[in-house]
């Protein structure tokens, strides 16, 4: 493989041919905000997180799929790149219901986190509040699609790591909707193997595994009883 | 030295930022001496102050009577700060904004005749009981303001943080995980 020498933030590096930016900033050390991105699934340049400036270019590009070349100049913190970067933040949260207070995910939350170290203290633009639905037919995991933010990191884990392509994506821009097969209830779905890799892909609490959310912790009364049975008439049947 | 005029104000929300207001603890009792409370739910004054340096505003602008307040509250303060996630983001209060046109009716129906135990009725008396609005807003969203500390509620030390430079003369600033929603 040739080696390429290029710049990130006047930082003079050598990344291997057909690296991306993102790869080639991550191995100089340099951070790059990023949430459609999933480490070991392909990346789409969905979220524009990851935007950078390229000297030459008035377009803002994402460093996930951005080749290196040669003599390439790229900045990855400038005033106008922070500018956009909380316009995303701020738009995503406005498009659908983030309700962070009453969010499964909340505390373990990509978008919260980037929300914060990102300096966003309020959403400028007018709060959507669409009217979504919360899937809770699986009888493991549940989608709320209140809180999904259309990155396809759970569609591109089920076809591309799983190869069971349960999930999918139907509707245009801002309606688009995560389905499961074509639309179906997920609980009906016959291609899914619920080997939960979209749960453990997703960055928000879109998707969760059940049982773990508010008011839904169940108790085992009849292990007490059982121990009981076991200790007062030597009885250690289940 | 003039005492700075601190008001705290509670619109649509669930007290919970005043909780952890008074979770200041000891930090309350080192700024008694810099401060005077114009204005609070923990503090009886009916009319809100004219001239008050300092708002600290928790919760949603849920009904008619939040609403005039907040105009009230920016006519009469010059740092107004947003106190908390209903008061940044609508939060829980304006889950209801979801269900669209009608949504105040609503959720008035199935808090007071779906599931009352007795004498099914909505509370609407003139004067007493405020209307409610057809959309539940953040602060800013209806009046201009200064600071946001966002927060489900925001914990002691980030009132503190922020108090502290607000007293101090500064500009506060919160950062990182002190911007933490939720």
């Amino acid at each position: 493989m040739a080696a390429k020498t290029l710049t990130i933030d006047g930082k003079q590096i050598t990344a291997e041919e057909g690296e991306t930016i993102l790869q080639a900033a991550t191995e100089a050390g340099i951070k790059i905000p990023t949430l459609c991105h999933l480490e070991g699934v392909y990346d789409i340049g969905a979220c524009r997180l990851c935007l950078v400036e390229v000297k030459g270019t008035p377009k803002l590009l994402p460093a996930c799929t951005l080749k290196v070349a040669e003599g390439m100049e790229v900045a990855t913190d400038t005033e106008r790149l922070r500018k956009y970067r909380r316009m995303t933040l701020e738009l995503l949260f406005a498009e659908r219901n983030h309700v962070c207070a009453v969010c499964v995910a909340n505390g373990h939350c990509e978008l919260q986190t980037l929300a914060y170290s990102q300096g966003m203290d309020h959403v400028r633009y007018e709060y959507t509040f669409p009217k979504w639905n919360v899937d809770n037919t699986h009888r493991l995991f549940g989608m709320d699609h209140n809180r999904c933010i259309l990155c396809t990191r759970c569609v591109r884990v089920c076809w591309h790591i799983e190869g069971a392509g349960t999930k999918n994506v139907s509707g245009r821009g801002g309606k688009s909707k995560i389905i499961t097969d074509l639309n179906q209830p997920w609980g009906a779905s016959e291609s899914c193997t619920e080997c939960g890799k979209c749960v453990m892909a997703c960055p928000t609490g879109a998707l969760f595994q059940k049982g773990s959310t508010v008011g839904e912790s169940e108790r085992d009364r009849d292990k007490l009883e059982y121990i009981v049975n076991a200790r007062e008439k030597k009885q250690w049947n289940a | 030295m003039e005492r700075i005029k601190i008001a705290t104000v509670w619109l649509g929300g669930c007290a919970g930022c005043h909780m952890s207001f008074l979770d200041l603890d000891e930090f309350l009792v080192d700024i008694a001496d810099k401060i005077q409370v114009v204005y609070s739910p923990i503090a009886d004054v009916k009319e809100y102050p004219e001239g008050v340096d300092v708002c600290l505003v928790e919760g949603a602008v849920c009904n008619e009577d939040n609403l005039e307040l907040i105009h009230k509250i920016r006519a009469r303060t010059k740092v107004l700060v947003s106190f908390g996630d209903c008061a940044v983001t609508a939060n829980v209060p304006a889950m209801r904004n979801q269900f669209g046109l009608g949504n105040a009716e609503s959720v008035l129906q199935r808090a007071y005749i779906e599931n009352a135990q007795y004498n099914p009725v909505i509370p609407k008396d003139d004067g007493i009981v405020p209307k409610l609005l057809e959309r539940v807003q953040p602060v800013h969203e209806l009046v201009p303001v200064e600071y946001y500390m966002p927060g489900c509620p925001p914990p002691a030390d980030r009132i503190k943080a922020l108090l502290g430079q607000v007293l101090a003369g500064q500009t506060p600033k919160l950062e990182g995980p002190q911007l933490k929603f939720g």
